[in-house]
């Protein structure tokens, strides 16, 4: 769904940090509804804006920053403007995720946590989608492809528009 | 007469193209002029059937697929509207094998109704636990649930009726309910099933708890790896309290009941309740020491229920038709029955709901038709990523909390991961060691390091480097972990890596390529 990843915000205004902080504030446990509210409308949680989620919830600095580095879903730099998870969990694994790892990784030029050249996709692992009975299975953006193959793979980064680089065998 | 056409709209069939197919009908049937109503149902969980659709007929739901985009014209053709032959049919649904075989309770209105109707959801029985929950006592109901014999289906199988009525005991005025939808585990869908494909059996069962136990706040903590789950659950939601089957007058009798959906940030160690609790509070994700049990200090230091989707699931079936017929199925101290999930290199992968007690080898062979590479199955993790790797001598061991951890195994959230014979168990062994230190909360040694110790061990096997040596040490290490972790993550980690030496010493003495 490309509806998500387009009305992101690339302009962080902290005022806008202030409503989202404000409406949630009152929440009991608001922190993590607000940093997803951030992420969701800039793809990232900017540094600039810990200072004013920090002071509207009474909070350190500090905890803030702790509480987002330890979960893997939030990220602190801007990705790009899709999101590639490939599921590299057990069931996945038994039908060939190991192999359609490798093949992503060459194809988009880099490595999980990384963006394509091209600013296109950014690719991160994820441990299992769900859908674990017809494996292998990545998701772009949020929605999950069932069966991959590198061939499909390669056809789905087409369809969005990502350039893939040569693999030399 | 318009005709209905039922299609699909879970993740899963429309991973698998189920979309395209619902607008390839509607487009099919504008252009020759046919009246036809498509309902956008959930997957029944015959995965290998998805996208897979039904027409309704005087003799009942015809099913075809799996059906493409492409061959919806020659669906047509064949008068597939009226059950016409087509190579795709496959009969009435009830009646295809692996589903006919199969005891539906919990997911009894799976892929028949429309899951954010509500009309359908009470025409199919919905509704009636609570009715029932509302005409007893928080005692009464507790009771009911401690009579079905429902042991939590999240993993560990502790009662659900003790750990309630140890939050009904406390006189605390905030109490809460916590259901776990952080299904991490990989193999397992059943949860997602339910709430892409049921979601108000989820609500009713989450305001049954609270009235069970005298709370009057929910939060489901979902994963995000679900987005879809998300808006189905927010839809229904909102259409449950516009029913008041949430709110401050459930179905008019002046008590409350008030559900939210808090979105997890994809760490796998925020499945374990504490660390749940800890995450729904803002914070980092932290196992909690126990005791106190959250049934005592639970969310925000008050007695919290924490239950998995499914066993909040299964108690709308136990008030609505009662706790004797619930534990009139099974087997020993496993009652009722169990959603198992195929999953990986298998055949007719999906969901299997039965009675406790059926054995492996019927999961594998007669409900999943074999390894879907036509290969031999060589292991099969059951359990999610802590679960031990079992091999066809233990394919015989019915499905019994009981009798898994009498070999040394567990069936957690009851999902089956396939594996066949071009595994290499070295590799797995060192995935299970690398996943715990990539999601360890960081709290304690032996988890935090032991992990990553682990992954360096089993690499230096699979390099030959002093085997015998490191094989030695990699059991140490185990021990360990398994004896020194404050949580399961760390002290479980050692089933799947052990069962796979000791089941398939070939594998590590062999060069990994
Ligand atoms: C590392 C770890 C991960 C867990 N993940 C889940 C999970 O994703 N879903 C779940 O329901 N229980 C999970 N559990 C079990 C919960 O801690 C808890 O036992 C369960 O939610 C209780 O619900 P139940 O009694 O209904 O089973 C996990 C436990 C551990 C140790
Ligand atoms: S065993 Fe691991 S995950 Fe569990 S508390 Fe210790 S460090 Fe955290
Ligand atoms: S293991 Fe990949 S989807 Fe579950």
């Amino acid at each position: 769904m490309t509806e998500q990843k387009s009305s992101l915000q690339t302009i962080i205004s902290l005022s806008d940090v202030q409503d989202i902080v404000d409406e949630s504030k009152n929440r009991p446990g608001a922190l993590l509804p607000i940093l997803h509210a951030v992420q969701k409308r800039y793809g990232f949680i900017p540094n600039s804006s810990v200072p004013v989620i920090a002071q509207g919830l009474n909070l350190s600095r500090a905890e803030v920053h702790g509480v987002i580095s330890f979960y893997h879903f939030f990220r602190t730099e801007r990705g790009g403007e899709h999101t590639l998870y490939v599921c590299r969990a057990e069931a996945c694994q038994s039908m060939g995720s190991r192999e359609l790892e490798r093949h992503v990784k060459e194809r988009l030029g880099v490595d999980y946590h990384g963006t394509s050249a091209d600013g296109r996709v950014t690719l991160e692992p994820v441990y299992c989608l769900g859908n674990c009975a017809c494996s292998p299975n990545v998701r772009f953006d949020d929605d999950v492809y069932a069966r991959m193959d590198n061939q499909k793979l390669d056809e789905l980064l087409a369809a969005h528009g990502v350039k893939v680089g040569e693999v030399t065998p | 007469m318009k005709i209905k056409v039922y299609v699909p709209s879970d993740t899963t069939a429309r991973s698998l193209g189920a979309d395209k197919v619902a607008a390839e009908i509607q487009l099919q049937a504008a252009r020759k002029g046919v009246e036809v109503t498509v309902i956008r149902t959930c997957t029944r969980g015959l995965y290998w059937l998805e996208p897979l659709i039904e027409v309704d007929t005087d003799k009942g739901r015809i099913a075809y697929g799996p059906v493409e985009q492409s061959q919806v014209q020659s669906l047509f053709d064949a008068d597939f509207l009226s059950g016409g032959d087509h190579p795709l049919g496959l009969g009435m649904t009830e009646q295809i094998p692996q589903l006919a075989n199969q005891q539906r309770r919990m997911f009894s209105r799976l892929g028949v109704t429309d899951p954010i109707s509500l009309e359908d959801y009470r025409a199919h029985g919905g509704v009636a636990g609570m009715q029932k929950a509302l005409e007893l006592t928080s005692q009464q109901i507790v009771d009911e649930v401690k009579a079905s014999g429902l042991r939590g289906r999240g993993g560990a199988g502790f009662p659900t009726g003790i750990k309630w009525q140890t939050v009904l005991d406390c006189d605390d005025d905030e109490k809460y309910i916590v259901c776990n939808a952080d299904e991490g585990d990989s193999g397992t869908f059943a949860d997602r099933l339910v709430m892409e494909g049921d979601p108000f059996a989820l609500i009713e069962g989450m305001a049954i708890a609270g009235l069970a136990v005298g709370a009057e706040q929910g939060y489901i903590y979902l994963r995000c790896e679900y987005p879809l789950a998300e808006k189905i659950l927010n839809k229904a939601i909102a259409i449950a309290y516009r029913e008041k089957l949430l709110g401050d007058d459930l179905l008019g009798s002046g008590k409350r009941f008030h559900l939210e959906v808090r979105l997890a940030a994809g760490a796998y160690i925020c499945g374990e309740e504490t660390s749940l609790l800890e995450s729904l509070e803002g914070k980092r994700g932290l196992v909690r020491a126990k005791p106190p049990l959250p049934a005592i200090e639970g969310l925000f230091g008050q007695p919290t229920v924490v239950n998995n989707v499914l066993s909040l699931t299964a108690v709308v079936d136990i008030l609505a038709n009662g706790g004797e017929a619930y534990q009139a199925l099974g087997m020993e101290r496993s009652r009722g029955t169990m959603p198992f999930q195929l999953a990986g290199n298998i055949k007719c992968g999906g969901l299997v709901e039965v009675p406790f007690g059926v054995t492996l080898r019927e999961l594998l062979y007669d409900y999943g038709g074999g390894s879907a590479s036509g290969r031999p199955i060589k292991a099969v993790q059951v359990g999610g990523p802590l679960g031990a790797y079992l091999g066809d001598s233990q394919f015989d061991t019915p499905m019994d909390y009981e009798a898994f951890a009498a070999i040394g195994a567990v069936l957690g959230h009851g999902g089956i991961v396939v594996f066949d014979d071009t595994v290499n168990m070295a590799e797995q062994a060192r995935f299970a060691m690398e996943f715990c230190a990539e999601e360890s909360c960081g709290k304690c040694t032996p988890c935090r390091i032991g992990s990553t110790r682990g992954v360096e061990v089993i690499d230096k096997v699979i390099a030959g480097t002093e085997r015998e040596k490191n094989l030695t040490l990699l059991a140490d290490l185990c021990d360990t972990m398994e004896v020194a972790s404050l949580c399961a993550l760390g002290g479980m980690t050692p089933f799947p890596v052990r069962s796979a030496v000791q089941k398939f010493p070939e594998d590590f003495v062999a060069e990994v390529k």
